[in-house]
């Protein structure tokens, strides 16, 4: 038996085989590597509990016109801002100023509500929560690294590249919205 | 240096029983043994001094790890605990924080020195390239663990770098909420950067070991730089103990002495007042700053205006060093005889002191008195953030520019042949 399996040149007769061996074994073990790995590096992703927390209620008339609240949805902050007219006005008029990150005041408000501003309050560059009513357009200003934004939350001038983020929300009635 | 012989003889019946069993004792006595240039200054005690504090961490670390709650409800708390109610808590506590800094103060003259004395080139890459991933290690651990106490800066601090990462195009975002574990930084963020930061001080001890390694086999550096002949050996070498563990030993005590100094009567010098705040995701502080060993790398990252461009000059800083020992094209390994390079060399140091200064300033806030000059292009010139510019500009250059140009250039003066030469005048046999 052991005869047919060790051929005269050991060495070199079974080359081929012998390398398709090594090759899918190795392969094999690379693969099993990676299935072991992946729902240890998936485990660290949100787990279901975190997810769970994905949506929150809020009621609009606690807001007073030209005033914002803070509400934390998902660790984060969340500004709700009852804008004045002249703010409003502010923001359309510089729809077409040369944005950064162009966009009009009216997509990022509800239809009906333009008065209502409802943004993520991380800014955009590093995460630090913008000051309200502060900065040389009127928005908020980050103090962090000196990010200016608008009456519609976006920004203006300084290095965050994006305007302050729109989250998920819709009216459910004409005071309250739903978050995420 | 590294192929001598061992000299060991085992004496006991128990070491002769090891010797052929486990060479433990052996390894020991030849590492004791290890000739060793016998120019070496004080400068080449950090190494030493370096492997004490590892130690300190470690050992303060696994303490505190045993009073220390990883929930964001009681963190703070914890850490209070241990300051208040824990048997001597407050002093094992001001030790490991201060024991991060003083880790750094050590290993920021390391490298300088090894930059200094040219420490870095062939044949010692190896031992530079481990450095550099030892160094990227300690900042990634010395984050983590200022993240745990959960106070104001932490949670501020850890949004901040956190952030850095969704900078990248594309796999930014998945990756910010892989890395965090949820939306934003939370309970499975500070659970998962406890875990890290007791992990990687370990990971650090086995780089050690490489970086050892590679240092006995490629042999130390020495202040004159040259590599000692082998016919030379007996007479420009001197085994590690005791010439050297004295030495050691004796700088070890001085530095603990500054080290003393901050725990015993300073321990909060060091540290933000802001970080005794407990963490609150719905205020910013009103000025973020990191530790002081972090803020040169903070200030490049703010003298970028684009955030991912910020990033990538941040990391790159610190990517630069990997490479150093092939951007440097002189032959000649110590600066002590390459006049042009040393000035530019302690342009660098003062221009690195410049970059942590900027880094805790306010980058729109003026540099000198209270006027303002002209707006250059996105600041006034009179601000940190132009300053911030230029040093880091000069900070890169110093690597990518000036190194390798300088090489080419310069005239170095004339190398002695031997480590006793500049002693002894040449006539070093009869020293």
């Amino acid at each position: 038996m052991a005869e047919s399996v060790v051929t005269e040149n050991g060495e070199g007769g079974d080359a081929t085989r012998r390398d398709f061996i090594h090759i899918a074994a190795g392969a094999a073990a690379v693969g099993a590597a990676g299935m072991m790995a992946w729902p240890l590096i998936n485990s660290m992703n949100p787990a279901a509990d975190t997810l769970a927390l994905a949506s929150i209620e809020f009621d609009m008339t606690k807001v007073q016109e030209g005033q914002q609240i803070v509400i934390k949805w998902q660790g984060k902050p969340v500004f709700v801002r009852y804008r004045t007219p002249a703010e409003i006005q502010a923001a359309r008029a510089d729809d077409r100023a040369g944005l950064p990150d162009p966009q009009a005041d009216a997509d990022r408000v509800k239809e009906g509500h333009q008065q209502y501003l409802v943004l993520i309050g991380n800014c955009t560059h590093l995460g630090c929560i913008p000051t309200f009513g502060t900065g040389d357009f009127g928005g908020w200003f980050c103090p962090c690294h000196g990010s200016h934004y608008d009456t519609s939350g976006r920004i203006r001038k300084g290095p965050a590249p994006l305007n302050l983020v729109v989250p998920e929300y819709e009216f459910l009635s004409d005071t309250r919205i739903k978050i995420g | 240096m590294s192929d001598h012989e061992s000299t060991y003889v085992p004496k006991t019946g128990i070491e002769k029983w090891l010797d052929t069993r486990l060479p433990i004792v052996r390894f020991g006595a030849d590492y004791m043994a290890l000739p060793t240039p016998r120019n070496l200054n004080y400068w080449w005690t950090f190494g030493g001094i370096l492997a004490l504090c590892l130690v300190i961490q470690i050992a303060t670390g696994v303490i505190l790890a045993m009073h220390y709650v990883p929930n964001t409800e009681m963190a703070f708390a914890s850490v209070e605990r241990i300051m208040r109610d824990v048997n001597g808590g407050d002093l094992i506590r001001y030790t490991h924080a201060n024991g991060a800094s003083m880790f750094f103060i050590a290993v920021y003259l390391h490298m300088l020195r090894g930059l200094y004395y040219g420490s870095y080139k062939a044949p010692r890459e190896m031992i530079w390239i481990i450095g550099c991933l030892i160094f990227f290690l300690m900042i990634a651990t010395a984050f983590l663990g200022y993240v745990l106490p959960w106070g104001q800066m932490s949670y501020w601090g850890a949004e901040v770098i956190t952030n850095l990462i969704g900078a990248i195009p594309v796999i930014g975002e998945p990756v910010l909420i892989w890395l965090r574990g949820g939306p934003a930084i939370d309970n499975a963020t500070l659970n998962r950067f406890f875990s890290l930061h007791y992990l990687l001080p370990f990971v650090i001890a086995g780089c050690v070991v490489l970086h050892l390694w590679a240092l006995h086999a490629a042999g130390q550096n020495n202040p004159v730089g040259i590599l000692i002949p082998k016919d030379r050996e007996k007479k420009d070498t001197l085994p590690f103990h005791p010439y050297f563990t004295v030495k050691d030993g004796f700088a070890i005590i001085v530095f603990l002495m500054l080290f003393a100094l901050f725990v015993f009567f300073m321990p909060n010098a060091l540290g933000h007042a802001d970080n005794y705040i407990p963490a609150n995701p719905l205020v910013t502080p009103a000025h973020i700053v990191p530790e002081w060993y972090m803020l040169p790398f903070y200030a490049i990252l703010r003298a970028i205006p684009d955030k991912f461009g910020g990033v990538v000059a941040m990391f790159a800083a610190i990517g630069i060093l990997f490479v150093l020992p092939w951007l440097d094209t002189s032959k000649v390994r110590s600066m002590r005889y390459r006049p042009t390079m040393r000035t530019f060399f302690v342009l660098f140091v003062i221009n690195g002191l410049i970059l942590g200064w900027c880094g805790a300033q306010l980058p729109d806030a003026p540099v000198i008195g209270d006027f303002k000059t002209f707006i250059l292009i996105d600041g006034d010139l009179n601000s940190y953030l132009w300053l911030t510019r230029f040093a880091t500009l000069y900070y890169f250059a110093f690597f990518a520019i000036i190194m390798p140009l300088v090489g080419l250039r310069e005239t170095p003066q004339p190398i002695p042949a031997t480590i006793s030469e500049p002693v002894l005048g040449g006539d070093a046999e009869k020293g």
